[in-house]
C-alpha cells in the first residue's frame, strides 16, 4: 500500500468504519442508560427536579475553594487538558471544514499559530497528568489499565497532530494519514471506554442535582 | 531528433551549431546545478562533462498514456538549451515523433537496442495493461512484451509521467485495463520515476542532464523519485504559505481571499501532501504554476492521485458521504438502542418477579 493509498484509505473506508461505530456505539449506549427507567420516588417534593440538575450540569465544573485547595493540581491541569482538547479539535480550520462536511455547517476558526500553542500545551498537560497519576499513591492505587490506555489514546491524535502539521519525521501524505488514523481509534474505542463521560456528565450531573433539587437541597 | 551525420558530434558541438553562447550554455549550467542542489563548484564539471558527451541512444515507449507528458517535453514555442539538450539526444524510437512508421519504425527499435545493447537509456510514458494485452499494443506487439522486451539492454528506465511510475489514471479505480507502472514489472534495473500529470520539461532534461554529466542516476527518494526536484512538497515552497501559515483560506473561487492571493487548502489543494517541483521551477518558461494561476494543487505527482475523492475536498474532508453514512447509523443505532433497552428492562422485570424473599422465619431454620 503506498503512503497516498493509506491515506485515501484513512479518509474513505477508514473514516466510515470509525463513525459507524461511533455514532452507533454513542446512541446504543445513551438507550440503555435512558430506557433503564428509575424507581418513582413516593416521597414529596420539596424542590425542583429541573432546577436543581441543570444547576448542577454548571457548577460541578468549579470547584469549590476547599476542593481547589486540596487537588488544585487536578483542576487546574484537567481544566488546561480539556480547554486545549475544545480548541484544537473545534477551532481548527481544517478540522471545522471536516465538520462542516459531514453537518452542512461550519464556524470561525481560531489564527493556526493559537491552535499550534494550544497543541503544545495541551500535550504538556497531559504529560504532566500521566506523571501525577503515577506519581500519587492514592490515584496509582485506584488506576486501570484502560486509564491508561484511555490517556494513550487521547494524547496521540495531539502529537501526530503536531507533528503532521510541522512535517517531522516522515513524510506528509504518512504523517497526515497516521493523524487521522489516531483520530479513527479514539472515535472507535470512544463509547466503550471512559471516553463516553464527554457525552454522559451531563446525564450523571443532572442525576445527581436532581435528587437533591427533588429533596429540596444544595447539590 | 537530429540526422545519423550528426550522431558522433558533442553536446559542445552541437550547441555552437545551433548559435548558443558559452555564456548561455554556462548560465543553463549554473542554473541546472543550483536547481539539482549541486555545488557551485560542480558547474565547470558540469559544463565540461557536458561539453565533450556524445549522444547516447534513446528508445522511448509509449504505453497507455494521453501524450500530454511528450507534449510537455516537447513543446516547442519557443528554443530553450533545454528543448536543444533533448534534441541532443539520440532519440532512435519514438512513435508519436519518428518520421517512420510500422515495419521501419520497429527495425529503428530493434536496431538502437542490438548497436547500443547494455548502455541506452529508456524512457516510458503510459502504464501497461496486465488484464488483456489486446487493450494497448504497438505493431502487434504488446505493451508488456515491448517493455520487457526493450528493457533488458537497457542501461537505466526513466518512468516519464505518473502513468508509467505509479499506474496514472488508467489506474484508477476500478482500473478497467490491470494497468501497472513500469516499476511494478521490472525489478532488476534502475527505474527513475518522473511523476507528474504532465512531468515538468525541465525535470527530465535535469534528470537527462545527471545521467550525461555523471554517467550515473540522480539520488531517489522512497519512490523512485529524483530528490533533487521531489524532496519538498508543494506546500512547502508554496508562495502562498505565509497565509495558511496565517489561517487565511480563499472560500470560494471568485472571493476576496481568492482575489487576495489567500491559501486554496479549503479548495481542495494537495499541495501539502504532494511533492513535486512546480512551485520552484514553474511553468511555461517560469511563467507560473497551478496554484499561481489561482487553482488547487491536484496532486498529480503522486501514486494513486485519482482516486482521493474530488479534487475540489480539503485534505481534512472524508473522501466519502459521511452525513448520509450517520444518518443511516443513527436510525439503526436508535432501533438496536431501543430493542436492547426493552430487553434489559425484561430481564429487570424478570429479576424482580423471580426474586425469592427471605424472611427471619427462613433464616432461624
Amino acid at each position: 500500500m503506498s503512503e497516498i493509498e493509506f491515506l485515501n484509505w484513512v479518509r474513505g473506508p477508514g473514516f466510515q468504519i470509525a463513525i459507524i461505530i461511533f455514532v452507533a456505539g454513542v446512541i446504543i449506549r445513551f438507550a440503555e442508560i435512558l430506557l433503564l427507567g428509575r424507581k418513582p420516588n413516593l416521597a414529596e417534593a420539596k424542590g425542583s427536579e429541573m432546577r436543581g440538575g441543570l444547576c448542577t450540569i454548571v457548577s460541578r465544573s468549579f470547584p469549590d475553594k476547599n476542593t481547589f485547595q486540596r487537588s488544585a493540581f487536578t483542576e487546574v491541569s484537567g481544566w488546561i487538558f480539556h480547554g486545549g482538547l475544545f480548541i484544537t479539535i473545534f477551532l481548527f480550520a481544517p478540522h471545522i471544514l471536516m465538520f462542516k462536511d459531514i453537518i452542512g455547517f461550519g464556524w470561525p476558526a481560531l489564527p493556526t499559530p493559537v491552535i499550534d500553542a494550544m497543541t503544545v500545551v495541551t500535550i504538556i498537560a497531559l504529560l504532566a497528568i500521566l506523571v501525577h497519576r503515577i506519581n500519587n499513591r492514592a490515584l496509582r492505587f485506584i488506576s486501570t489499565k484502560e486509564d491508561y490506555f484511555v490517556w494513550l489514546i487521547t494524547i496521540l491524535p495531539l502529537i501526530t497532530g503536531y507533528l503532521a502539521f510541522h512535517r517531522i519525521g516522515m513524510t506528509a501524505p504518512t504523517l497526515l494519514a497516521i493523524h487521522i488514523l489516531s483520530v479513527e481509534l479514539l472515535m472507535v474505542i470512544f463509547p466503550f471506554t471512559k471516553l463516553m463521560h464527554a457525552f454522559t456528565i451531563t446525564l450523571s450531573r443532572w442525576y445527581n442535582g436532581a435528587i437533591s433539587g427533588y429533596r429540596g437541597v444544595e447539590s | 531528433m537530429i540526422n545519423d551525420s550528426n550522431r558522433d558530434k558533442t553536446l559542445g558541438e552541437t550547441l555552437r551549431e545551433q548559435g548558443i553562447s558559452r555564456r548561455s550554455f554556462l548560465k543553463f549550467c549554473a542554473t541546472t546545478a543550483s536547481m539539482m542542489a549541486l555545488s557551485p563548484a560542480m558547474i565547470p564539471k558540469i559544463a565540461h562533462a557536458l561539453e565533450n558527451a556524445r549522444r547516447p541512444s534513446v528508445i522511448w515507449l509509449s504505453f497507455q498514456e494521453c501524450t500530454g507528458c511528450t507534449e510537455s517535453l516537447t513543446r516547442a514555442h519557443t528554443t530553450t538549451i533545454e528543448s536543444l539538450i533533448f534534441d541532443f539526444i539520440s532519440l532512435d524510437y519514438h512513435h508519436t515523433l519518428q518520421a517512420a512508421s510500422g515495419h521501419a519504425a520497429e527495425q529503428a527499435r530493434e536496431t538502437a537496442m542490438e548497436e547500443n545493447y547494455g548502455k541506452y537509456l529508456l524512457i516510458v510514458d503510459g502504464s501497461i495493461p496486465m488484464d488483456n494485452p489486446g487493450y494497448s499494443t504497438i505493431a502487434g506487439i504488446s505493451n508488456y512484451d515491448m517493455l520487457m522486451d526493450t528493457a533488458k539492454g537497457a542501461a537505466a528506465i526513466v518512468a516519464v509521467g505518473t502513468c508509467a511510475a505509479y499506474g496514472g489514471i488508467p489506474h484508477a479505480k476500478p482500473n478497467p485495463t490491470g494497468a501497472v507502472s513500469v516499476g511494478d514489472l521490472i525489478k532488476d534495473k534502475p527505474i527513475i520515476n518522473v511523476p507528474g500529470c504532465p512531468p515538468i520539461p525541465v525535470v527530465i532534461t535535469g534528470t537527462l542532464m545527471q545521467f550525461l554529466t555523471f554517467g550515473s542516476l540522480p539520488e531517489l527518494d522512497h519512490i523512485g523519485r529524483p530528490k533533487a526536484f521531489y524532496g519538498k512538497s508543494i506546500h512547502d515552497r508554496c508562495y502562498r504559505r505565509p497565509f495558511y501559515d496565517k489561517g487565511l483560506f480563499a472560500e470560494t473561487f471568485d472571493d476576496e481571499g481568492a482575489k487576495k492571493g489567500w491559501c486554496l487548502y479549503k479548495l481542495g489543494c494537495k499541495g501539502p501532501t504532494t511533492y513535486n517541483a512546480c512551485a520552484t521551477t514553474k511553468w511555461n518558461d517560469g511563467t507560473s504554476f497551478p496554484i499561481e494561476a489561482g487553482h488547487p494543487c491536484l496532486g498529480c505527482s503522486e501514486p494513486d492521485f485519482w482516486d482521493g475523492g474530488s479534487f475540489y475536498k480539503a485534505l481534512s474532508m472524508p473522501t466519502e458521504n459521511i452525513t448520509r453514512t450517520v444518518i443511516y447509523t443513527a436510525a439503526g443505532a436508535a432501533a438496536a438502542g431501543v430493542a436492547l433497552g426493552a430487553m434489559n428492562r425484561h430481564k429487570k422485570n424478570q429479576a424482580v418477579a423471580t426474586h425469592n424473599r427471605t424472611s427471619i422465619d427462613d433464616l432461624k431454620k
